[in-house]
């Protein structure tokens, strides 16, 4: 049954105009980095290395695809959510303002079988999104500029990745800015199934990611404590595959808390959503 | 009974079955309409019920949602989205599902609210075949006590979550006999000859040109005949619903 009500709730997503948004905006916004890239990207570049340029001679081709990919994860990791939760955020509370929520209740299908195919059907989504950026990010971004070395500026200072090196990062790269959406995708699920309209869980899901960043970012001691544990904290982990050596307990860390989140926010909602009586 | 909200207390049990350890089994057998039918309205008529098929707990082929939707008359429609159908082609569509997977009971919750009169007709009709034609045992909830009294043989009525009276329509109304209101030219000369040639006639009113009274339902073209043969002159006679009278008697009571 839950096979058939994910297959059900993916028709509903392919069916509403919202699913596409995140597709077209990723698409315009990954274009528009890379054409401006394209046009002026060596004045950029000569920026940024210009502190560097005393110390060290740069030859070759900087401005590549591989580095446009990194830029543009970097940028987008932290917008992408809200085109997740946009989508995400109104499986049930979406339903719930429609009505149409109490016509499935009715039906011979468990709440968990419910809640469970709204949760495949939004990582589904998540993942069709993140593919997408993979492939603007990636490979229309290999297609324009080429490969090449990589070079990263990190807190150690600069990392430099030879070109055949990189590909197999950005796989795993993905995988985790995949891992980091999901655990959004399932706190706006977990929100929503609170919620009786569509706007609550979607601002929510974004005040919280905010006021994580905020937090996370504030040098204050009594912060200090809570910072590992955040969600935010752990959306940037892709970055350290690009470090090298490349600090395996570190992303393993970043794993677990990420895996622990989305367990979290799931049994939340299937507690809640058990307990929840479906008058609309 | 379609378990939407958290039983304070007690038990229910339909078929026979406790809902609580049964309730796919249970639920597989009823159709339901609660209020006001709601389907994704960016999605067709067809499509909506595609949907709620797959999860009805029985196969339903294609074919029959066609059947379905021809036989609450919205062939031609079934491509349509459902965000253009009226409230009366909601409510047709409502029912479609409730009867899709070929359920043993419906419960039809409010099903001719905001209806046209003619949608309230046809909803009623359709209520009817469902319950005469394919013996369906429908459960309708209604606060149009008019459409009860034309359509239920049992009723119950339910006042601030307690049962006040069960039972047949025609005993708890006693239906041989019914209220009428005859309009007249002098109805103090007609309330006198009631009384004299009708004894099983109660509770005879007067108001301006209208007598009203309770009578068994064969006497009253007695009754009309006996004005007329008198020299009363009749402008209308008409039957006064008793359901609405019954039911706030007995509300007054609780």
């Amino acid at each position: 049954m839950i096979l058939k009500s994910t297959y059900n709730e993916l028709i509903k997503i392919l069916a509403k105009p919202r699913s596409y948004i995140g597709f077209g905006a990723l698409t315009l916004l990954i274009g528009v980095i890379l054409i401006a890239m394209k046009a002026d990207g060596e004045n950029f570049i000569s920026f940024v290395t210009a502190s560097f340029e005393q110390s060290l001679s740069f030859n070759g081709d900087i401005l590549n695809g591989n580095l446009m990919a990194f830029i543009i994860l970097q940028m987008l990791i932290i917008h992408v959510p809200l085109l997740v939760a946009l989508v995400t955020g109104d499986l049930v509370s979406g339903e719930a303002a429609m009505g149409t929520l109490r016509m499935m209740a009715t039906k011979p299908i468990s709440r968990n079988a419910i809640l469970g195919s709204k949760f495949l059907a939004g990582a589904i989504y998540t993942f069709l999104l993140t593919l997408w950026m993979a492939f603007m990010a990636y490979g229309v971004g290999q297609w324009m500029f080429g490969t090449g070395d990589l070079i990263v500026l990190n807190n150690d200072g600069l990392v430099i990745i030879p070109a055949d090196d990189i590909a197999w990062r950005y796989i795993y790269g993905f995988a985790l800015a995949y891992l980091s959406l999901l655990s959004i995708a399932t706190m706006s699920i977990c929100f929503s199934v609170f919620s009786d309209n569509s706007i609550g869980p979607i601002v929510s899901t974004m005040a919280v990611i905010i006021l994580f960043t905020i937090i996370g970012s504030l040098d204050v001691p009594s912060f200090n404590n809570v910072q590992p544990f955040l969600l935010t904290t752990h959306m940037a982990s892709w970055r350290s595959l690009f470090e090298i050596p490349v600090p395996i307990s570190d992303i393993l860390n970043s794993i677990c808390i990420l895996l622990a989140h989305i367990l979290g926010f799931t049994g939340i909602a299937l507690w809640k959503f058990n307990k929840k009586d479906i008058t609309t | 009974m379609l378990s939407l909200i958290q039983a304070d207390a007690g038990e229910i049990s339909l078929f026979g079955k406790p809902l609580k350890n049964n309730r796919s089994e249970i639920l597989s057998n009823i159709g339901s309409i609660i209020e006001k039918p709601d389907f994704y309205k960016y999605l067709s008529a067809y499509k909506n019920l595609e949907l709620l098929a797959r999860i009805s707990g029985s196969s339903v082929s294609k074919s029959a949602l066609y059947d379905i939707l021809e036989f609450v008359g919205l062939h031609g429609r079934e491509k349509h989205k459902f965000k253009t159908f009226s409230h009366g082609m909601k409510q047709r569509l409502g029912i479609a599902q409730a009867l899709m997977h070929d359920p043993d009971l419906i419960i039809l919750d409010e099903p001719t609210t905001g209806l046209d009169p003619q949608g309230i007709v046809d909803i009623r009709n359709l209520i009817l075949k469902l319950s005469q034609e394919q013996g369906k045992t429908v459960i309708l909830s209604s606060h149009q006590l008019s459409e009860i009294e034309m359509i239920a043989n049992r009723m119950v009525i339910i006042n601030k979550g307690r049962t006040i009276i069960e039972g047949r329509v025609d005993e708890l109304l006693n239906t041989s006999k019914m209220v009428v209101r005859f309009q007249v030219d002098d109805p103090s000369r007609a309330v006198k000859l009631i009384e004299k040639d009708f004894h099983s006639v109660q509770g005879v009113s007067t108001d301006n040109r209208e007598l009203e009274f309770e009578i068994e339902k064969m006497e009253i073209a007695d009754v009309a005949e006996s004005f007329v043969k008198n020299g009363l002159r009749i402008y209308g006679i008409e039957q006064k619903r008793k359901l609405e009278d019954y039911f706030i008697k007995m509300i007054a009571e609780v």
